[in-house]
């Protein structure tokens, strides 16, 4: 970044970006409902949040949902990486562009004609609206990530490393196992959690396919924000902010890290 | 290594059950009545529903050109910063991605209500109180602050691998700014161009959530419209599937008017 010019509108940008959420954050501690007028510091609506029957119980919900969907999600998904690096021409382009539609679709339709399927169950097969439906549908969006992440390390992999194996002793068996799978771990891994991400950010297709009984947290956000405005979503917003630069800073500094070292190395080599 | 095929058939079936199906289920919806018949009554009820639908796209098309008229600078900047500079800088960008959009939307609420703090400060200056929510404005700025990074990463992934002697070099041989980007950036952006504006027209197009909450249910969107048709109180599932097809249809207009259509490296946001 050279230039004043460039580095005012960096400041700039990252200031709307960031502006809106901290000024929720801000008033996450006022003590009065009111968004504008500062009226003292409080934690209470820390205290009613973590007092808040329904919210925990949605937290809880999105929990279970994004860990089962995306554990089912990263097994669905590697099985079909493997299966459609192998494949042929055609086979590969058409499952591969299957693989695309839950992707580009706008979630609404891929949220009402999942409702639409799950309603023909329900009547049909007797399936009920709740974490089996939400389960099924963030499934269905989740394995795409995995495959897209996965896919790439196979095709990196070298081809060769899975005869080597089998010289050494390795039946087919134990050659896919050790050599196959800890070559595509990281794909695997970092399909996982984008298939997580994705589960817990997710509204609109939750929306559509959690029905009454069990709720998400960001389907009890949605109508919390519908109804009577309380700073309780401020402060669970904070909470969420806080855990996401965490997260993210924590990331930040290890690929720095790794960066500098690279940078390093780099530079020695070429003395 | 070849594995078998065979492991990729769960999959196959997977898809045929929570893609394919589902998808013909909305056209098959959009073609029938309650009773079953087939009819094109759905789709001709459209008709009523082109203003929203005009809107809608009207709507995502300012967004769009907003963001990549606020993301083309920023990419370029972020890609030409040191290497350490760069990934703080994404990382930065990708935050408030992670927050979630509702979150996010309901701070724009109460920013621009009222007696929100705008009006609040703009008040303590002598000015307004202004009308700044419920209004198109205020949807399209709920659009561009939430789907603007959509734009700005696809740009920076590929404006990071022009090399700078290509600047340089057209700076030697006399370009001026405008043209420095009007003949070297632009084209060279091309694909990240493509693929933002997909990115963003997609969500921006196809939103209910952003309409409702800083339209005030005057600005209502084709989403909203659908969502109506499915959860509200006028359930009809029938209509409701023909504007969703109407919606799909758009969205692979857009998609084929910037050949979006994928080569299977592409790997999405």
């Amino acid at each position: 970044m050279k230039s004043l010019s460039s580095k005012i509108y960096m400041y700039l940008l990252y200031i709307f970006l960031y502006l809106p959420i901290l000024v929720l954050i801000v008033f996450s501690f006022n003590q009065s409902k009111s968004r504008a007028n500062w009226t003292g510091f409080t934690f209470h609506w820390y205290a009613d949040l973590f007092r808040d029957e329904r919210i925990l119980t949605a937290l809880l919900n999105t929990v279970i949902v994004a860990v089962c969907a995306s554990v089912f999600a990263t097994v669905l998904g590697t099985m079909a990486a493997l299966g459609i690096y192998s494949m042929k021409k055609t086979g590969r382009t058409l499952l591969m562009g299957a693989t695309y539609i839950p992707v580009i679709n706008p979630e609404i339709i891929m949220g009402i004609s999942l409702m639409i399927l799950f309603k023909f169950f329900a009547s049909h097969f007797n399936l009920q609206f709740g974490f089996a439906t939400l389960i099924l549908a963030h499934i269905s969006f989740d394995v795409p990530y995995v495959i897209y992440n996965v896919l790439p390390k196979l095709r990196a992999m070298n081809p060769n490393l899975v005869e080597a194996a089998q010289d050494l002793g390795c039946n087919p068996r134990q050659a896919f196992f050790k050599a196959v799978i800890p070559e595509i771990m990281p794909g695997i891994f970092s399909g996982f959690l984008m298939a997580m991400t994705y589960s817990v950010d997710d509204f609109v297709v939750s929306y559509f396919t959690s029905g009454t009984n069990v709720e998400p947290l960001s389907v009890t956000i949605e109508s919390m924000t519908r109804v009577k405005v309380s700073p309780k979503i401020n402060a669970l917003s904070a909470i969420i902010f806080v855990v996401i630069c965490a997260i993210m800073i924590a990331r930040n500094i290890i690929e720095n890290r790794n960066l500098r070292r690279d940078l390093a190395l780099s530079r020695a080599a070429r003395q | 290594m070849k594995a078998p095929k065979a492991l990729a058939v769960p999959y196959v079936v997977w898809v045929l059950i929570f893609t394919v199906i589902p998808l013909g289920l909305v056209v098959g919806f959009a073609m029938t009545d309650p009773d079953g018949n087939l009819t094109l009554e759905n789709i001709f009820a459209m008709s009523d529903y082109m203003a929203v639908l005009f809107r809608s796209i009207l709507f995502a098309i300012i967004a769009t050109i907003i963001c990549l008229i606020i993301a083309f600078p920023a990419a370029y900047i972020i890609s030409r910063a040191s290497a350490i500079n760069q990934s703080t800088l994404v990382v930065l960008l990708m935050v408030p991605m992670w927050i979630n959009f509702l979150l996010r939307t309901y701070a724009w609420m109460t920013l621009l209500e009222q007696n929100g703090l705008i009006n609040k400060l703009l008040g303590l200056v002598g000015l307004g109180p202004y009308n700044l929510i419920n209004n198109s404005g205020a949807v399209i700025l709920g659009m561009v602050y939430n789907y603007l990074p959509f734009m700005i990463l696809p740009l920076y992934s590929v404006m990071v691998k022009i090399d700078h002697s290509i600047i340089e070099a057209a700076q030697d041989l006399g370009s001026n700014k405008a043209r420095l980007v009007r003949k070297v950036l632009l084209p060279l952006s091309m694909p990240g161009i493509s693929t933002g504006v997909i990115a963003v027209f997609v969500p921006s197009v196809s939103t209910f959530i952003i309409s409702r909450m800083l339209g005030g249910g005057t600005n209502d969107l084709i989403g909203d419209i659908i969502e109506m048709q499915f959860s509200g109180n006028s359930y009809n599932p029938h209509l409701g599937s023909a504007m969703a097809l109407v919606l799909m249809i758009i969205v692979i207009f857009m998609m084929s008017l910037f050949n979006q259509f994928g080569s299977e490296e592409d790997v999405p946001l």
